[in-house]
């Protein structure tokens, strides 16, 4: 068994994100894979085309934005009161609830929770709380198997790989590198490819649909996130494309569901405003194919067993940090991703987490602290076009959040680790990214008026005009922007003259 | 769910829930008050009649791909028997109406009755399921179930290739999401369906039909 798991690779993700480089150099490393390249650049060109289009079609979505911002806020004010609610409306529902303070907790939870079952194999539908926690790893220590079964991690499953995009987590993969994955590992795992597979979408689909149908028709256990949790009634939301979230949310018999502190908001209405706002910002789509909904367990009908596992790992820490807890709004739609040049340029893997693009550039930092070379570098893997505050469906300004960690780590400060307040030094071999926060500083003119309405417009008028090095990225960015320099170079001129 | 556990040498220890409480309301302390959540955004996004908004679903189904059928209720036995022609094994959940399994079995197609102790393998032998629904959404292209009657478990129209839902109109049929939510009950299991399961994971390129039905058959019966 340990030896089938290391050759299948139920490894990596968590493990193979810490030894990652600093941002500057995976980034070069990956600009120069054309293949790469363009693999995202058609992907994330197309997508943000058609979110400009699904947005474009209703008339309130900034009333909407605004809307989902102000109930995060709220949320979040007085986030342990809303915690202790959906604990109590989930409880009555039949669920059971459980509190992670961190990684470790939370896997070792879910652990017992699938070894209690008697079972040996989980299928698992896409969450990035148990990405970002390694669950699968540290289940395939205890010797359970958790399936992925969305369709893009299981290419990233079967092909020994990380994820590179939130939504699309298969995003740097083309059709002929899918098809050899799948003829090379699926039989590894269960049914093989068919023979003669070839690439096309539809056949690789379908070669995916027979792989996965044995798995989810005898599970008996599922793992999944979930993109809301409702306070108020203890209800659930699960929003997906290919119904393999609806197999493993109502084919097994227990259901464990690890979700992160954020994701809770007051009452059932206010899905109204997030189920508008996030199936267009995220697949440009009025609505996804399917959408689960579920408060604990119904007779008859799905899971006998409800267990829901909040995760903290970080989310405190960022939550005591005036700027930066804004991050916590986010839904997770992965806009910012598409509309980024930098992401486009360098690939969500350069990012070193399972979250990617501007908002892994944010959120990143903020979860694991600054003390990884990775993490440091983070904040700085941005030009700071405001692009992606421009389309974030809950207002996160994540240059503000960006200038915010730039300013932390040159300079050092009081920040929160494990619900600890400590300092941390000035970071040393940062000259570069000294002269960074200067420029951004300049650009923000006048730190005082940073809480002001006015200041937002001004500022993001402000940063169209970049100088120096953000003029590239900036002059020309008509939101396809298309960046008149490499980032490599930009980078290579922004880093050399210090060394 | 005590507040406390009691650890090796007896002394309390905190638990994982006492532990994120106390960090969020210490990271809370002095935050200031958030501001109250504009409600401004709209209820529905144009004024329709009902006919109109009966258009805009059958559109915006068909948008993703949903194969949208519209009949009268005299129409009705017929379309689902055309639809159901291919079928062998066909579910009913409970709570169909006389004529829907009247219409089932001129097609040809053995009922197959929802029991729960039918295993998903069992479910996977059925060709396609019959239900009605809870209520549609226009704007979206939105079919909900939510396991009242006519609509059986979950499961049920997850597992076979083909669904044939049918949605009767206006009674059914709102304009909005906000407008959906009002109406439905939470704590019922519901299930949102916006077209055939569908994937773009490969190249973005969109393919319908992955896990869940393949193929999904909207009848709109207009009704006043
Ligand atoms: S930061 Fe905003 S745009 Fe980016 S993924 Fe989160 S919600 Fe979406």
């Amino acid at each position: 068994m340990a030896g089938d798991v290391a050759r299948t690779g139920v490894t990596v993700v968590s493990g193979a994100f810490l030894g990652m480089p600093a941002f500057p150099e995976a980034a070069r490393a990956a600009v120069h894979d054309a293949t790469l390249r363009a693999n995202l650049r058609h992907a994330t060109r197309t997508i943000r085309d058609k979110r400009a289009r699904a947005v474009a079609e209703l008339a309130d979505f900034p009333q909407l934005r605004a809307a989902g911002h102000a109930v995060k806020d709220h949320t979040l004010r007085h986030l342990d009161t809303y915690l202790l609610r959906l604990e109590a409306a989930v409880t009555a529902a039949g669920g059971t609830v459980h509190w992670a303070a961190d990684a470790a907790e939370a896997n070792r939870i879910v652990t017992e929770l699938v070894l209690a079952t008697g079972e040996r194999e989980a299928v698992k539908v896409k969450s990035m709380a148990t990405q970002e926690t390694g669950l699968n790893e540290a289940l395939a220590e205890a010797g359970i198997r958790a399936y992925e079964t969305d369709l893009a991690e299981l290419i990233v499953q079967l092909g020994h790989d990380r994820p590179s995009h939130i939504l699309v987590p298969a995003i740097h993969r083309n059709r002929s590198e899918i098809r050899d994955i799948f003829r090379a590992e699926m039989g590894g795992w269960g049914r093989p490819a068919p023979e003669g597979l070839g690439d096309d979408p539809r056949e690789l689909a379908e070669a995916a649909r027979l792989h996965l149908r044995e798995k989810f028709l005898r599970a008996k256990v599922g793992i999944s996130g979930a993109n809301f949790m409702v306070a108020e009634t203890g209800t659930l939301v699960v929003l997906e494309s290919e119904g393999n979230g609806r197999m493993c949310l109502t084919l097994p018999e227990t259901l464990i569901s690890v979700v992160g502190i954020e994701k809770v908001v007051p009452t059932f209405r206010d899905l109204e405003i997030f189920l508008q706002t996030l199936p267009r910002s995220a697949t440009a789509e009025r609505m996804n194919p399917y959408t689960t909904l579920w408060t604990g367990t119904t007779d008859g009908d799905g899971p006998r067993t409800f267990h829901l596992v909040l995760l903290d790992n970080g989310r405190t820490d960022t939550l005591a940090d005036d700027v930066g807890r804004q991050a916590l709004r986010c839904i997770r739609c992965s806009a910012c991703l598409n509309v980024c040049p930098v992401y486009e340029r360098a690939g969500g893997h350069a990012y070193g987490s399972v979250y990617p693009g501007p908002i892994g550039a944010i959120l990143s930092p903020q979860l694991r602290g600054t003390a990884s070379g990775i993490d440091a570098s983070l904040p700085f893997a941005s030009t700071l076009c405001g692009a992606c505050y421009e389309v974030c469906p809950v207002g996160i300004d994540i240059p503000e959040v960006l200038v915010h960690l730039r300013e932390r780590i040159v300079q050092g400060g009081p920040v929160t680790r494990a619900g600890a307040r400590v300092r941390i030094r000035p970071a040393r071999g940062h000259a570069a990214e000294r002269a960074a926060v200067r420029a951004a500083r300049l650009l923000l003119d006048r730190p005082t008026a940073l809480h002001t309405a006015e200041r937002l417009l001004a500022r993001a008028r402000r940063l169209r005009h970049l100088p120096g090095p953000g003029r590239a990225w900036t002059d020309t960015r008509a939101l396809p922007a298309v960046p008149a320099e490499p980032f490599r170079d930009w980078w290579r001129r922004e880093r050399e003259p210090q060394r | 769910m005590t507040a406390h556990d009691t650890s090796a040498n007896g002394a309390p220890r905190m638990t994982g829930r006492d532990v994120v409480l106390a960090r969020i309301r210490r990271a809370l302390a002095g935050a200031p008050p958030a501001a109250p959540v504009p409600r401004d955004y709209l209820r529905v996004h144009a004024d329709r009649s009902p006919q109109q908004c009966a258009d805009l679903l059958a559109e915006h189904l068909a948008d993703y791909r949903a194969r949208v059928h519209r009949t009268g209720p005299d129409g009705l036995p017929a379309t689902l028997t055309r639809l159901l022609s291919a079928a062998r094994g066909v579910l009913v959940p409970d709570g169909l109406p006389g004529t829907w399994l009247a219409a089932a079995t001129a097609a040809g197609a053995v009922l197959l009755a929802d029991r729960p102790e039918d295993t998903p393998a069992e479910l996977d032998r059925a060709d396609a399921v019959l239900t009605g629904c809870a209520l549609a959404i226009a704007e979206t292209g939105t079919i909900v179930l939510d396991g009242g009657p006519a609509q059986g478990r979950r499961r049920l129209t997850l597992v076979p290739d083909h669904h044939v839902c049918v949605v009767h109109a206006p009674a059914q049929v709102v304009d909005s999401v906000p407008q959906a939510l009002e109406r439905l009950d939470p704590t019922r299991p519901l299930t949102w369906i916006s077209g055939p399961s569908a994937t773009s994971d490969i190249e973005l390129d969109r393919v319908e039909g992955v896990h869940g039905p393949r193929t999904l058959d909207v009848v709109l019966v207009w009704s006043q």
